[in-house]
């Protein structure tokens, strides 16, 4: 119930606070490559400090899994040396983390207001359109995720898209169908990427 | 006279990233090396005299920052560099981590010497990566080159510089949030005091600084305090790096000076307004302070300039907004952000983003009822000043600041069930489409 006197609590569409837990998953143990990885950045914090790698070790798991699942997220605390519970509390906080299987290239659509002015949102419906998905969902062969996300601070090089660890910047709504077939054939390679980062490489 | 770029020179040159460039170009790790010949009671006492101000969005003085943390103690003390650059219409420090990292490494091992700290965390957001990779090879580069690790330049004095990559969370940008984030937790705040310089990273005294504060500090040590506050007005001393976005014609990073008026900065070095629309409004330091009117373009883009005209500078990202923009929408769209991000802890910013984002929401749709602009205003009051950080201020000022400044507009869309600026304007921004 609510305790403002004029506004319900909780509409369905906002704000659910139902408890979902993570699918289990198979087995999941980390390849001897990210065990390596995991060992060299643990040795950043103070030994009785291990937690602090928890971010880390998360972003070690997902690349490995494409997400997350109990099972990771039980293999991380006993890497950690913590609970399960207190993995999965850090995992439902951050948005990075993905407790659903995603599409190859998961585009984060930027909506806040610098992006928003420059027609983020009408960008979105672009994207939305054209895979026949809305915010949120995986098409169905599983290339593409869209998401909507908040300020990626590259507010000068407005609208922003962030494919995966990449940026993508300056995409007008027109340009989005043939992006997205350029993506399907050449993969990374379609990405501007940060335009900083470029013309440092120059 | 022409201001001369200090923290962002060169930055268009190839391999400005590098550290043969920096110290070639840049006179680098000379203040490193200067500032391992003083005391480190010295460099506070500089940085003071400076009168440097946090970068961050608070301008706090740094040097009051460092002396506050506490000396007397058998802990460890730590430098956490703020680098969660997430405040809408901020993307400064994102330049001068790929085109300068190299003076970012040399201002956390100054400041490491100057408050006795061992180890410096750059704490960078998770969608960064980018520029993590950049910061992580030249990390390494001065390791190799003896300007980290133990010893450094023969002088005795340790000092480790690590990266710590965020998971998307704007909530971190907030010192204690950012060192709970930092210790695996939740980027939750913590209740104040204790504050950070006493009881911070690991409950060890630790000083939180922006990337674009630590920056300067290499400058200052090296150039003295009275170079760095011979630019720009009294007590708004140094370059100072400016983010213009939104309707201009070249939106991007610009240096200067804080004498700089607002008004320089958006039709000088931007270009002026995009399609040369009248400006309707400018937002001169992120998403989370007032708006400003055109009638104060010409106060200074300094702290007290900007407070004086009746806002804040803030992180000093500049939003500019031309006539088509709906200050309904404008709203909404900022409180979506908002209510995403509140971190959840205190009830007054949890349960308030979201109802001024309904109400927003029902307004901006037609259905709004007059007596929903009081409810704006109430749900707001309840929100400002009483939650544990400056978030749930910041939620608030966008509702405020434009039902201040714009009532007319919520009145039209309440009287006439709808938007009433032109439909065409309207089509440029859309409502939201996936809420």
């Amino acid at each position: 119930m609510s305790f403002h006197p004029q506004m319900e609590y909780a509409p369905a569409k906002f704000h659910k606070s139902a408890r979902t837990l993570a699918d289990e998953g198979p087995a999941f143990a980390y390849t001897p490559e990210n065990q390596a990885k995991f060992d060299a950045n643990i040795a950043r914090y103070p030994a009785e400090e291990r937690k602090s790698a928890v971010l880390y070790a998360l972003y070690l798991a997902q690349g490995q899994q494409g997400y997350l699942t109990a099972a990771a997220m039980s293999h991380v605390a006993q890497q950690i040396g913590c609970t399960a519970a207190e993995v999965e509390d850090v995992v439902s906080y951050y948005s990075m983390f993905f407790t659903k299987p995603v599409g190859t290239y998961v585009l984060n659509v930027c909506r806040t207001l610098s992006c928003a002015l420059r027609g983020a949102e009408r960008l979105t419906e672009e994207i939305s359109a054209a895979l026949g998905i809305k915010p949120g969902e995986t098409d169905s062969t599983g290339t593409f995720t869209l998401i909507e996300v908040e300020c990626l601070g590259a507010c000068d090089r407005a609208p922003v898209v962030m494919v995966n660890d990449d940026w993508h910047e300056r995409l007008a709504p027109e340009q989005v169908r043939p992006f997205i077939e350029d993506v399907r054939t050449r993969g990374r390679a379609a990405f501007t990427g940060c335009h900083l980062h470029k013309e440092t490489k120059a | 006279m022409a201001y001369e770029p200090i923290l962002t020179s060169h930055i268009d040159e190839p391999g400005s990233s590098t550290l043969e460039f920096y110290l070639q170009r840049r006179r680098g790790y000379e203040g490193l090396r200067k500032a391992l010949t003083l005391k480190p009671n010295d460099i506070i006492e500089q940085v003071k005299a400076s009168g440097l101000r946090g970068r961050g969005g608070a301008g706090f003085p740094t040097g009051l920052k460092w002396q506050f943390v506490l000396k007397d103690t058998p802990k460890p003390k730590y430098i956490c560099c703020n680098a969660d650059e997430s405040e809408p219409g901020t993307f400064k420090d994102h330049v001068l981590m790929e085109r300068n990292p190299h003076l970012l490494i040399e201002g956390c091992a100054i400041s490491s010497y100057a408050i006795g700290a061992k180890v410096a965390y750059i704490y960078i957001r998770g969608e960064f990566y980018h520029v993590q990779e950049i910061l992580e090879a030249e990390i390494e580069k001065a390791y190799k080159a003896g300007y980290l690790g133990k010893n450094i330049l023969g002088s005795g004095f340790d000092c480790d510089v690590f990266m710590h990559r965020g998971a998307g969370a704007y909530e971190a940008g907030e010192e204690t949030a950012l060192i709970e984030s930092l210790e695996g937790k939740r980027a939750q705040p913590r209740i104040k005091p204790p504050f950070p310089a006493v009881a911070g990273l690991y409950q060890c005294p630790t000083a939180v600084n922006n990337v674009e504060t630590l920056c300067n500090v290499p400058l200052i040590v090296l150039n003295g305090p009275e170079w760095f506050t011979a630019i720009g007005p009294e007590k708004n001393g140094g370059p100072k790096l400016f983010c213009v976005s939104g309707h201009v014609k070249r939106p991007g990073v610009y240096e200067a000076s804080m004498d700089t008026t607002l008004r320089e900065l958006i039709y000088d070095h931007a270009g002026g307004m995009l399609d040369d629309r009248p400006l309707k409004a400018i937002i001169p330091g992120g998403s989370s302070v007032p708006l400003l009117l055109p009638d104060q373009l010409d106060a200074p883009a300094s702290f007290d300039g900007v407070q004086k005209a009746g806002s804040l500078l803030g992180s000093a990202g500049l939003i500019v907004l031309d006539d088509t923009v709906c200050m309904v929408w404008l709203a909404m769209n900022l409180l979506h952000f908002y209510r995403h991000e509140s971190c959840g802890k205190c009830t007054p910013c949890r349960e308030g983003t979201n109802w001024l984002f309904q109400l927003l929401g029902r307004i901006e749709s037609g259905e709004g009822q007059s007596k929903d602009l009081d409810l704006l205003f109430g749900v707001s009051n309840n929100i400002v000043g009483k939650t544990l950080c400056a978030f749930g201020d910041a939620a608030a000022t966008p509702v405020i600041s434009t039902m201040n400044l714009f009532r007319a507009e919520y009145e039209a869309h309440v009287r006439e069930g709808r938007c009433t600026l032109p439909a065409e304007w309207r089509a440029k921004h859309p409502v939201l489409v996936g809420h």
